[in-house]
């Protein structure tokens, strides 16, 4: 079976890499520099497939940091930086889309 | 509430530093993400869309006041201050670190709770009624078959990599409270016609992508031949399952494709080899187990105590959630309490530390500090003494617990769906908030009658949406969230799969969509103690199509 980092990548606008942290499963996303950023809005940006596959690469060899890195879709805003571009990445970036029984740190 | 052994207490002791030996070395690196996966899975360890997720196991439903406390304690110490009970009897903490997690399960330890085998492609928790031992229809306690089993399939060696996961009910009540027929193994136990007691076999039963009402492989099992006729079972699946597609892995699959009949075949012939061998259980051996549960030392006390009398004559809040959330037990003079945790607005069977060390105190006032957990996500108190039911009830209002909805059109089976959940592909929470609210006038709740509303996330169906009364799919479709609606699905000894209304609805129309239905039902129901799920039958679904499809 050939693994993921092998098939050949398909993307249809902008993407990002995001991962879970290992430590404590938050959520991140993989910047420029080669380190992770909980913050969508440092992620690096890849537009075409060769840019993304290459991230997505160098982040699965990430396996001590993070866990199960995956092509994410994005919207960049107005200064170019990512914004997430479907439902399922607004909700990762900003939690359920309820309240919580308890407010955190309360 | 079963009283654990000292092997019992040696194994979780010896888990707890095995599974901390594993998460310190994924830590430092030592193993990598591919390596640690199964092992987190053997602990019930998920990673989720925001963070770890710990699947907790609550054998047959049954906790104490002191297990209750603990899980209080894992909520407010390791979590965000909340917990959510599921469809299986297991509870799940959503936002848990990695690196906490084995303080997590060391701290469960001590009060004999664990995360064993909530994951993973092995026997999964044992689950029964929630009514166990104090239901009124019921022949014996089903539990002591459901920790005789736990026992047997804990650490099995042979049956810890099946092709898929495997889910075990039972329920000795001719209602079923356990949707035992949507099991791959269900059993009931009955009296036969020479009034001997024994097992009816449910098996190739289950939801997800491909739902199968079970199929009875066996009219009347004797209760010697328990263990290992559940063994042959597990042995014919073990090696015929599907391993090759993940799809067709669980035993519904094999049962269908083989034939009800011709799998009875292969399972009786496996049986015959083993069944006279060290599985045959000794009357003894099941005596000694039934002996480890300890019942309550309940009063003589009279049904309809006067202070029930007088605060239900004073007090109509009180007499509509007496009418609703409270059954007969089978000792007089007490009574079973279901407390709601679908309160308007609320997510589905989620609780807060606050709740559980409340409800953990009350249970120990009221129920012999003892509390259970249904698979329609709410809580019990088993053993409540019937004169104790006034006071009990304005501590469960002042905490949330009393929304006198059970069985309603609001007390609604949701999972956790796009929320939280990395298989999900629309929002279940939202939808069952939604409907709570349209729905939060209690009277007109009353009025529909019983109504359950199941919703999934995904076709994983977690939500149990194929056997609602009206079932909830949702599923994504061009990158927006669509829900399909199923009307006449039911879980219990009548279990039947809901069939598709018709086209799926977007997020916003959905609950519309269940006004329209309800409005429909109370247009056609024949007089007003006419269920839902009997108009249904009656009228056949076109009626509510008409009317859905007519309008959106």
């Amino acid at each position: 079976m050939t693994s993921p980092l092998q098939q050949k990548l398909k993307i249809t606008g902008p993407v990002v890499i995001t991962a879970n942290r290992l430590a404590d499963g938050a959520v991140v996303y993989r910047a420029a520099d080669g380190g992770w950023t909980t913050l969508i809005n440092e992620a690096a940006i890849a537009t075409t497939a060769p840019a993304a596959s290459a991230m997505l690469a160098a982040a699965g060899a990430d396996d001590v940091l993070v866990v199960g890195p995956y092509v994410a879709p994005v919207e960049p805003d107005a200064d170019g930086r990512a914004q997430p571009g479907n439902l399922r990445e607004r909700i990762r970036v900003a939690g359920p889309t309820f309240d919580l029984p308890v407010i955190v740190g309360a | 509430m079963y009283l654990y052994d000292t092997y019992d207490r040696a194994l979780l002791a010896e888990r707890v530093a095995e599974f901390r030996d594993q998460v310190a070395r994924r830590l430092s690196g030592e193993l990598s993400e591919d390596e640690f996966k199964p092992l987190r899975l053997m602990n019930g360890v998920y990673l989720q869309l925001h963070a770890y997720m710990l699947r907790i196991a609550i054998p047959y439903g049954s906790l104490s006041s002191d297990q209750m406390r603990m899980l209080a304690h894992v909520a407010r110490r390791y979590d965000r201050g909340y917990g959510h009970f599921t469809t299986r009897q297991n509870i799940q903490f959503n936002w848990i670190k990695l690196a906490d997690m084995p303080d997590v399960v060391a701290d469960l330890a001590t009060v004999e709770l664990h995360a064993m085998q909530t994951s993973g492609n092995c026997v999964r928790n044992i689950t029964s009624d929630q009514w166990a031992g104090v239901a009124s229809d019921e022949i014996e306690d089903p539990r002591i078959w459901a920790e005789i089993l736990r026992q047997h399939s804990t650490l099995h060696p042979e049956f810890t990599f099946l092709p898929r996961k495997f889910k075990i009910a039972i329920t000795a009540s001719a209602h079923d409270r356990a949707a035992i027929k949507v099991h791959d193994i269900g059993l009931r136990l009955f009296r036969n016609e020479q009034g001997e007691a024994g097992f009816e076999v449910v098996v190739g039963g289950g939801l997800g992508r491909t739902p199968f009402i079970g199929k009875v492989i066996r009219p009347f099992l004797k209760k010697r031949d328990f263990l290992s006729y559940i063994e042959a079972i597990l042995r014919v699946y073990n090696q015929y399952g599907r391993r090759d597609n993940i799809y067709k892995a669980r035993i519904k699959i094999l049962v269908h494709e083989l034939g009800a009949e011709r799998f009875a075949q292969e399972v009786e012939a496996e049986w015959k080899a083993i069944n006279n061998g060290e599985l045959a259980l000794d009357p003894a051996i099941v005596a000694g187990i039934a002996a480890r549960f300890r019942y309550p030392d309940y009063n003589q006390l009279a049904d309809d105590a006067p202070a029930l009398t007088a605060a239900r004559q004073s007090d109509r809040r009180f007499a509509t959630w007496l009418g609703n959330s409270v059954a007969n037990h089978k000792v007089a003079g007490y009574a079973i309490v279901t407390l709601s945790l679908k309160p308007e607005g609320g997510p589905p069977g989620d609780a807060t530390a606050e709740q559980m060390e409340a409800i953990a105190e009350l249970a120990e006032r009221y129920s012999f500090g003892e509390i259970r957990v249904g698979h329609e996500q709410n809580l019990v108190l088993p053993h409540v003494a019937q004169h104790d039911l006034p006071e009990l009830w304005r501590a469960l209002d002042a905490l949330g617990l009393a929304t006198p909805n059970v069985g309603l059109i609001s007390d609604i089976i949701a999972c956790p769906g796009l929320d939280y959940c990395s298989l999900a592909n629309a929002r279940s929470i939202p939808i069952a908030q939604e409907l709570t609210h349209r729905f939060g006038d209690l009277k007109r709740a009353r009025e529909l009658g019983r109504l359950h509303v199941n919703i999934s996330g995904c076709i994983n169906a977690c939500g149990h949406h194929h056997v609602g009364h009206i079932g909830i799919l949702g599923v994504e479709k061009n990158g927006e969230e669509v829900y399909q609606i199923t009307l006449g699905g039911r879980a219990d000894e009548a279990a039947q799969l809901g069939e598709l209304l018709g086209p799926a609805v977007p997020y916003h129309q959905v609950a519309d969509v269940i006004e329209d239905i309800v409005a429909a039902y109370l247009e056609v129901r024949a007089r007003p103690d006419e269920l839902f799920i009997d108009t249904l039958a009656r009228v056949g679904i076109e009626p509510f199509k008409e009317r859905v499809y007519a309008v959106h």
